[in-house]
């Protein structure tokens, strides 16, 4: 009967109880931010910006699908959001153009001045080791914040340069700088991490 | 003829967008004889496989303990009280 399942989505949507949802979903949506963000406090304020979006918006949810997901759909849209306020190109808080990981492997004219090549993990199963992932993260950590966001955006979270270029508020070869930079910041340290 | 730092920024933005035939042709004839620039590239498509083929890798994972502060899981559940 189809109007007793309205009546119960319908009180099940007004009935939510936000400790609830926050204990159930809350250390979910805290990780997958922190990882994008890698700031406890700017996750932390991504998640409560989800779940007050998710309380006003509950009646479009009502029920349809899993509750977790859709809280995600919503955090995926928050991180975004809260990359492009940290990253505004005319806030002034430095910004992106002056850390060049480049200058430090290039010599002035453009010549190869250390070994750039990851020998310990060219073996095939390189990715499997915790090792690896341990550096990877470590060394997300040491870009730019902006050089790790437009990274992040693109190979982890899969979006299209033109896609991040909109989101960001930035122009392609803005993005072509941020990422090669990125690139070689992550070779290098990596590189310097796995063969201590 | 292109140094090798311009090299690697075409191997990176060869992975952004389709180069146009000739520098191309250059990016790919510098790989063939520079073993540095050849493991830049390398490196650099690792990488990228990585994060696509194993994306949870980069995530604490539900047994590291990583969440919420006890006081963020305080202030959220009060702000959500409020609305």
């Amino acid at each position: 009967m189809p109007e007793m399942d309205d009546n119960h989505l319908d009180r099940s949507a007004a009935e939510v109880d936000p400790e609830q949802w926050v204990v159930q979903h809350g250390d979910t949506l805290f990780r997958y931010a922190l990882t994008r963000l890698r700031d406890p406090e700017a996750a932390e304020e991504v998640v409560q910006e989800t779940f007050v979006a998710a309380l006003g918006a509950r009646r479009q949810y009502a029920g349809r699908g899993s509750e977790g997901a859709w809280l995600m759909g919503i955090c995926k849209r928050k991180v975004i959001d809260s990359m492009r306020r940290r990253n505004r190109f005319d806030s002034g808080t430095g910004g992106d153009m002056d850390a060049d990981p480049s200058n430090a492997v290039f010599d002035s004219k453009g010549n190869w001045r250390v070994d750039p090549i990851l020998r310990k993990q060219l073996p095939e199963n390189a990715m499997e080791r915790e090792e690896f992932w341990q550096a990877f993260r470590d060394c997300l950590k040491r870009l730019s914040q902006r050089q790790a966001d437009a990274f992040t955006l693109r190979e982890l979270d899969g979006l299209s340069s033109g896609e991040i270029c909109r989101e960001l508020g930035i122009t392609a070869s803005n993005l072509w700088v941020l990422l090669y930079r990125a690139r070689v910041g992550l070779t290098g340290c990596m590189k310097s991490h796995l063969e201590e | 003829m292109l140094r090798c730092r311009e090299i690697t920024e075409l191997v990176s933005q060869s992975l952004e967008h389709e180069l146009p035939w000739r520098k191309r042709v250059e990016l790919r004839m510098h790989l063939l004889m520079c073993r540095l620039c050849h493991g830049f590239a390398r490196s650099v498509k690792l990488l990228r496989r990585a994060v696509r083929e194993h994306p949870d890798r980069l995530q604490p994972d539900e047994e590291s303990g990583v969440g919420l502060s006890e006081e963020a899981r305080r202030r959220i559940i009060a702000s959500l009280r409020q609305k």
